[in-house]
């Protein structure tokens, strides 16, 4: 890959910081949504490019869902070491417990749609006036239609009839109390852009990217979901072990790992450039359930 | 490897998503899941063809249900020479504001015409927006080619029709490509149907379309976004200015003003990543430290003594209202252009530009959605810009209610 070949993310790097700096200077409260996946992985990294020397103007938060991948607590919370900066933990078992809400059920049971109660409480509770996410407009197609400040009413939800308008590079932060806007930095990368931008920058990333071995349950569609106490298997589940990686991370309930030999950065980029399914078909479960499923859980206040 | 940014316009039926899901499919941009996803739908919604490409643009309910584009669609795929993000704008004329949107940022406007119905009131009015908004390159793409036999008398004609149309509009550069995005003539491949067509495909041409930039002699432009002050015990004096660099180039040891203040100082030092530089190019995200402990604030302007913006606290501009409540005279607004924002009144509608002609219209003072009106503004800070012609960066600007929020106009400045 030569210089030339990555001129573009200069560009992306350029866009993705100047909005960082606006939620800045636009905001009394921000906050930076951080997962320990690789597109928030990417947020802190511009973060430090956007604000160093200073100290970031936000603190992190991590909606911690209770099915997290061990290595990507691990990684965030060496993160936060590394860099010196505030994390704000919250967890769903927490609101589950506080609201008396149910809890997901099933053979792999997804605590995505709870999460939204816990985020919403978290924004409540520290009065966050913006939350910048790392949502990329290549995932899905209703994030696709989204601003990169897209405003939402004190419930968290997402209109997508009433946009406002976004021009240029100006972007209007201006909201009523109780309303938040949540923020996409990285709107206009895609999963090769990342990746690329990974690599160029020498990100280090949680181990469960790269390729491992791994104990898993083949689903009934023929996806790999690694086996942890959170699954309820039935006796006639078969435990297989294979070489595994993951390309996105989320819960360890509803993310399938890729079958994948790649442990250099390069061949992941290689293998993503062959790769015939997008990145949230082959690994998300949750997007199975309807046509509109990002849609509607938007609407209903998740980031 | 260069990326393009382009928008696609329209008639509600000119089949403009039909033609980005050709250029996705054709170039292998699609994944397998995707397509099946699609094949399932195709068949739901009954499309008359295999796979109804249009799906993979409408990406909300509604918009699938009713089968319209409602709200820009960012796409986004790239070849082996270019990357390329697509803002797919609706053609409905009650979501114009939302062109608007996808245009904004473009290099180059698609506008799409039905080789049918030749030049429509909506290809006029987009681009009269695309000359308003000063998009470097309009690509006028007849589409629907299969349905008129691949004429080209009907092509000529049309394009005849729209060069005497658009000669008023002082556009930069224009070009025509015949196509059939159903049947895919001209998309990816050269159409074996037009051979009268000497031109080059759409795909070939985007790759290899020269992409205008800001011009690098344009004077330079530098906003303040946010200030960096660690505050801790070996940064102590530590006061860096964030932003990025708009137009030109910043270097080290330049005589600037800060503006609206009108206070001279050097440029002492320029930060990129905490490194030092000696030049700070066009779009590079910096740190500037001024010599002097000078008062600047967040939307202050840093720019070099001998290339001047004007800065008053008066302009005329052309806006397009975006808001479905219409202008209210005397109305208190906000005008953000970049990072500066302040308050507004929009003193003096004008005239109203004719989306046919593109004439000056005698005003009644009245602005509703989608009018574009030559306004006089007074604003109570004093703002430093550029014409629009001159500088896209310091010359374009926001209004917004100050009571909804909402953002309900947008401004390029004469």
């Amino acid at each position: 890959m030569s210089k030339q070949d990555t001129d573009y993310l200069d560009e992306l790097e350029a866009e993705a910081i100047y909005i960082m700096r606006e939620v800045a200077g636009q905001f009394e409260r921000p906050a930076l949504l951080f997962s320990g996946g690789k597109d928030s992985i990417c947020l802190i990294h511009l973060a430090l490019k956007a604000f160093r020397p200073g100290k970031f103007p936000f603190p992190l938060v991590h909606i911690d869902t209770g099915h997290n991948f061990p290595e990507a607590l691990k990684y965030r919370d060496d993160m936060v070491q590394l860099i010196n900066e505030k994390l704000i933990v919250r967890k769903v078992e927490d609101t589950i417990k506080v609201k008396k809400l149910q809890d997901a059920k099933g053979k792999f049971p997804s605590r995505n749609a709870l999460q939204t109660y816990t985020l919403l409480d978290v924004i409540e509770e520290f009065e966050f006036d913006s939350c910048i996410g790392g949502a990329r407009r290549d995932e899905e197609k209703a994030r696709a239609k989204e601003r990169i400040f897209s405003v939402r009413d004190e419930f968290g939800q997402w209109d997508p009839k009433m946009q406002r308008p976004e021009l240029w590079n100006i972007y209007n932060g201006k909201i009523n109390k109780g309303e938040n806007v949540r923020v996409f930095p990285i709107s206009n990368w895609t999963e090769l852009d990342v990746w690329n931008y990974i690599k160029r920058e020498n990100i280090q990333l949680p181990s469960i990217y790269f390729t491992h071995e791994r104990e898993c349950v083949v689903t009934e569609s023929g996806q790999l979901m690694s086996n942890s106490e959170y699954l309820q298997l039935d006796a006639t589940d078969k435990l297989v072990t294979k070489k595994v990686r993951y390309r996105t991370v989320g819960d360890m309930t509803c993310t399938a790992a890729i079958e994948s030999e790649a442990y250099k950065i390069d061949d992941i980029i290689n293998e993503i450039k062959e790769a015939k399914i997008s990145e949230r078909g082959a690994t998300r479960m949750d997007d199975k359930i309807s046509e509109a499923a990002m849609e509607d859980r938007k609407k209903g206040g998740y980031f | 490897m260069e990326l393009l940014r382009f928008f696609t316009a329209g008639n509600v039926d000119d089949g403009k998503s039909t033609l980005i899901g050709r250029l996705l499919y054709d170039s292998n941009s699609i994944s397998t899941d995707i397509i099946e996803t699609l094949t399932k739908q195709s068949k739901t919604t009954g499309g008359d063809t295999k796979i109804d490409l249009a799906l993979l643009t409408d990406g909300l309910r509604a918009e699938r249900e009713q089968g319209i584009t409602i709200d820009v669609a960012y796409k986004y795929f790239s070849t082996n020479k270019r990357k390329f993000i697509i803002a797919d704008t609706p053609g409905h004329i009650q979501y114009t504001r939302n062109m608007f949107t996808g245009a904004s940022n473009a290099n180059l406007a698609i506008i799409l015409v039905d080789a049918r119905n030749g030049i429509t009131d909506q290809t006029k009015r987009h681009s009269i927006i695309s000359a308003i908004l000063g998009i470097p390159h309009v690509l006028v793409c007849i589409n629907k080619m299969d349905l008129v036999d691949y004429s080209e008398a009907t092509y000529k004609q049309i394009e005849a029709d729209y060069l005497t149309f658009a000669k008023q509009l002082n556009l930069k550069e224009v070009s025509f490509i015949p196509a059939s995005a159903l049947a895919g003539d001209n998309v990816v491949a050269k159409s074996e149907k037009m051979l009268w067509y000497k031109g080059k495909p759409l795909l070939e041409f985007l790759e290899t379309t020269e992409i205008a930039e800001l011009k690098k002699t344009e004077a330079s432009r530098f906003q303040v976004q946010y200030i960096i002050r660690p505050q801790t015990d070996e940064l102590h004096d530590y006061r860096g200015f964030a932003g990025r660099v708009v137009s030109g180039v910043y270097k080290k040891g330049e005589r600037v003003v800060v503006l609206p203040s009108g206070i001279e100082t050097t440029i002492d030092k320029i930060e990129v990543h905490q490194k030092e530089v000696e030049i700070a190019e066009t779009n590079t995200p910096v740190v500037l430290h001024l010599k002097d402990d000078v008062d600047v604030s967040r939307g202050n302007s840093i720019v070099p003594i001998a290339h001047l913006p004007k800065t008053n606290k008066e302009l005329t501009a052309t806006i397009c209202w975006m808001d479905s409540a219409a202008f209210i005279p005397g109305q208190k607004i906000l005008l953000q252009q970049n990072s500066f924002r302040t308050k507004a009144v929009v003193k003096e509608v004008i005239s109203k530009i004719d989306i046919h002609s593109f004439a000056a219209l005698e005003s009644d003072g009245s602005m509703k959605l989608n009018d574009i009106c030559k306004v006089l503004i007074k604003t109570a800070e004093p703002i430093s810009y550029d014409s629009y012609v001159d500088n896209r960066g310091s010359g374009a600007f926001i209004l917004i209610n100050e009571n909804t929020n909402n953002t309900i106009a947008a401004g390029t400045i004469d």
